[in-house]
């Protein structure tokens, strides 16, 4: 099992969010974050002068899957959300040692 | 003059003032959070564009001396002969140039109605053409016909206290004719657009209430016992169709919040034309009927796939119109001796004529609107591109944001 956290334009989730539905695939923890990247942030106003917004509004999509589906939902990842532009995000990726269901209490479930 | 009539009509030309600005907070809550800041501009600058356009020449089109009953001569326009000295036409008791004033609010707030139809994709620069051609060539006519001495409308024996036709059925109507011309937000019915601040609307809402008491109680244009009775019908009709939609919803799902502030201003809307004319058993049935209509205008309107965004025409259009079909219905001579005798009171002639109005100005309303809407999209075009309605108008339009820091 591996844990995605992709980091993806806000416009984009609900690109993404459809084309994992079409996979059949629908867990996922979603989070409004700001940060940055090499990209160096935007110009906004105010009053009479302007000020530069460093860190910039992204969303961070956290989900964890089974290592059969990895690959396609990383390709899936990678189609929705790019542009080519700097700002596009990153994908982390890290193994998940072990899942736990609250509500059953049951140890070691299978995504 | 009469210095108590003037106190009266000062502060409710302030507390119409008031309604502008909250119908921007009403309409800001309900639009995603990227557009925040956009709305409750676009709605609130209304103030700066029309006052100056009604200074310079709205008021002499509206209310000036009148051409062949449609429109009003430019003698007054930049308020030449327009001063002190009380005109005995529209205001008897108050100084001419307060009349004016008064009247300015109701020029300002009605294009800021119409904002609800085009949020989340309008260009900044088309809006404010729009506004102001819009106010040229739709409102300052209606005005005119129905309220200016000389006006055809008013001459047939139209009734519209506090401009159920002037304000709300023309903003309603157009806002319909320009959501049939500008283009639909991108995803518009495969994405849910979530409402960003709820609270807002309910502010915004509950501020066109208060509001709402200049808005009708200062139409009697005088301190005096017609203005209360439309202060208290005013009262009663957004009560009663608050509570109206607050069932209809319950009956739905859940007694939505949304659904009850929505209920307050369809009820507002609705007793606007009959707040002179009608007792406060009747503002209760205006305003619980009024709420039914608006729901199920809205449902019709979600069936059309019309991206009429804040159905400025469901809760405006139609609850203007059935307030002046209302006004031929139950209006009363009890209540207002200078009023008239509608329906229920065996006089089919009011009814008549309040139907007539209303064809009239959905008819003239929807097409001028549909016109200039049409060459504003051919020339410098209404819709912002699809990336900067992506970003959202607030950074793409204005290059800033309503939520700043983490």
């Amino acid at each position: 099992m591996k844990k995605i956290e992709a980091i993806i334009r806000e416009e984009k989730l609900n690109d993404l969010k459809e084309c994992l539905e079409k996979e059949g695939i629908y867990g996922m923890t979603v989070m409004r974050v700001k940060g940055r990247g090499i990209q160096r942030g935007i110009t906004l106003q105010w009053r009479a002068g302007s000020y530069t917004v460093d860190l910039l509004p992204k969303v961070l999509v956290m989900m964890v899957v089974s290592d059969e589906q990895f690959e396609k939902v990383i390709d899936i990842i990678l189609d929705c959300c790019s542009t080519g532009n700097p700002g596009d995000g990153k994908i982390f990726v890290s193994e998940v040692s072990e899942v736990i269901r609250i509500s059953s209490k049951e140890r070691n479930v299978k995504i | 003059m009469n210095y108590a009539d003037i106190v009266w009509v000062l502060i409710s030309t302030a507390l119409v003032m008031l309604m502008t600005p909250a119908v921007g907070l009403f309409y800001g809550g309900m639009v995603r959070r990227k557009n925040l800041l956009s709305t409750i501009t676009m709605s609130a600058l209304t103030l700066g564009i029309i006052s100056i356009e009604w200074v310079l020449v709205g008021y002499s089109m509206a209310f000036g001396p009148d051409r062949f009953g449609l429109i009003g001569s430019l003698d007054w326009a930049g308020l030449r002969n327009v001063g002190y000295k009380p005109n005995p036409d529209y205001a008897a008791t108050i100084p001419h140039l307060l009349f004016m004033a008064f009247q300015m609010m109701f020029a300002v707030i009605t294009p800021a109605l119409i904002v609800g139809a085009y949020v989340e994709r309008i260009k900044f620069s088309s809006y404010i053409l729009f506004t102001l051609l819009w106010a040229l060539f739709v409102y300052n006519p209606v005005a005119h016909w129905v309220w200016a001495k000389g006006g055809w409308l008013k001459d047939l024996g139209a009734l519209d206290f506090a401009g159920g036709t002037v304000v709300h059925i023309t903003a309603g109507v157009s806002a319909l004719a320009l959501s049939l011309v500008i283009r639909k937000r991108k995803d518009f019915g495969k994405v849910q657009m979530e409402p960003n601040n709820i609270p807002l609307t309910l502010l915004g809402a509950f501020l066109l209430w208060f509001g709402w008491f200049g808005f009708n109680g200062g139409s009697s244009l005088a301190a005096n016992e017609i203005g209360v009775n439309a202060f208290v019908v005013t009262n009663v009709a957004a009560a009663s169709a608050a509570v109206s939609w607050m069932i209809i919803s319950w009956l739905y799902k859940k007694p939505s919040a949304i659904g009850i502030a929505t209920g307050a201003v369809v009820g507002l809307v609705a007793i606007t034309p009959a707040s002179g004319y009608v007792n406060a058993l009747t503002a209760i049935v205006i305003g619980a009927v009024a709420s039914v209509i608006s729901f199920y205008f809205i449902r019709l309107r979600e069936r059309l796939k019309l991206d009429e965004t804040l159905d400025v025409w469901a809760c405006h259009g139609m609850g203007g119109t059935w307030g002046a079909l209302a006004t031929g219905i139950f209006a009363s001579k009890a209540v207002n001796p200078g009023g008239n005798d509608g329906l229920i009171f065996g006089n089919f002639n009011l009814f008549l004529v309040q139907l007539i109005s209303v064809a009239v100005v959905w008819a003239f309303s929807f097409v001028i609107t549909f016109i200039i809407a049409k060459i504003l999209d051919k020339t410098v075009g209404l819709a912002v591109t699809y990336e900067e309605e992506t970003v959202g108008l607030d950074i793409s339009q204005h290059g800033e944001e309503a939520y700043g820091g983490i």
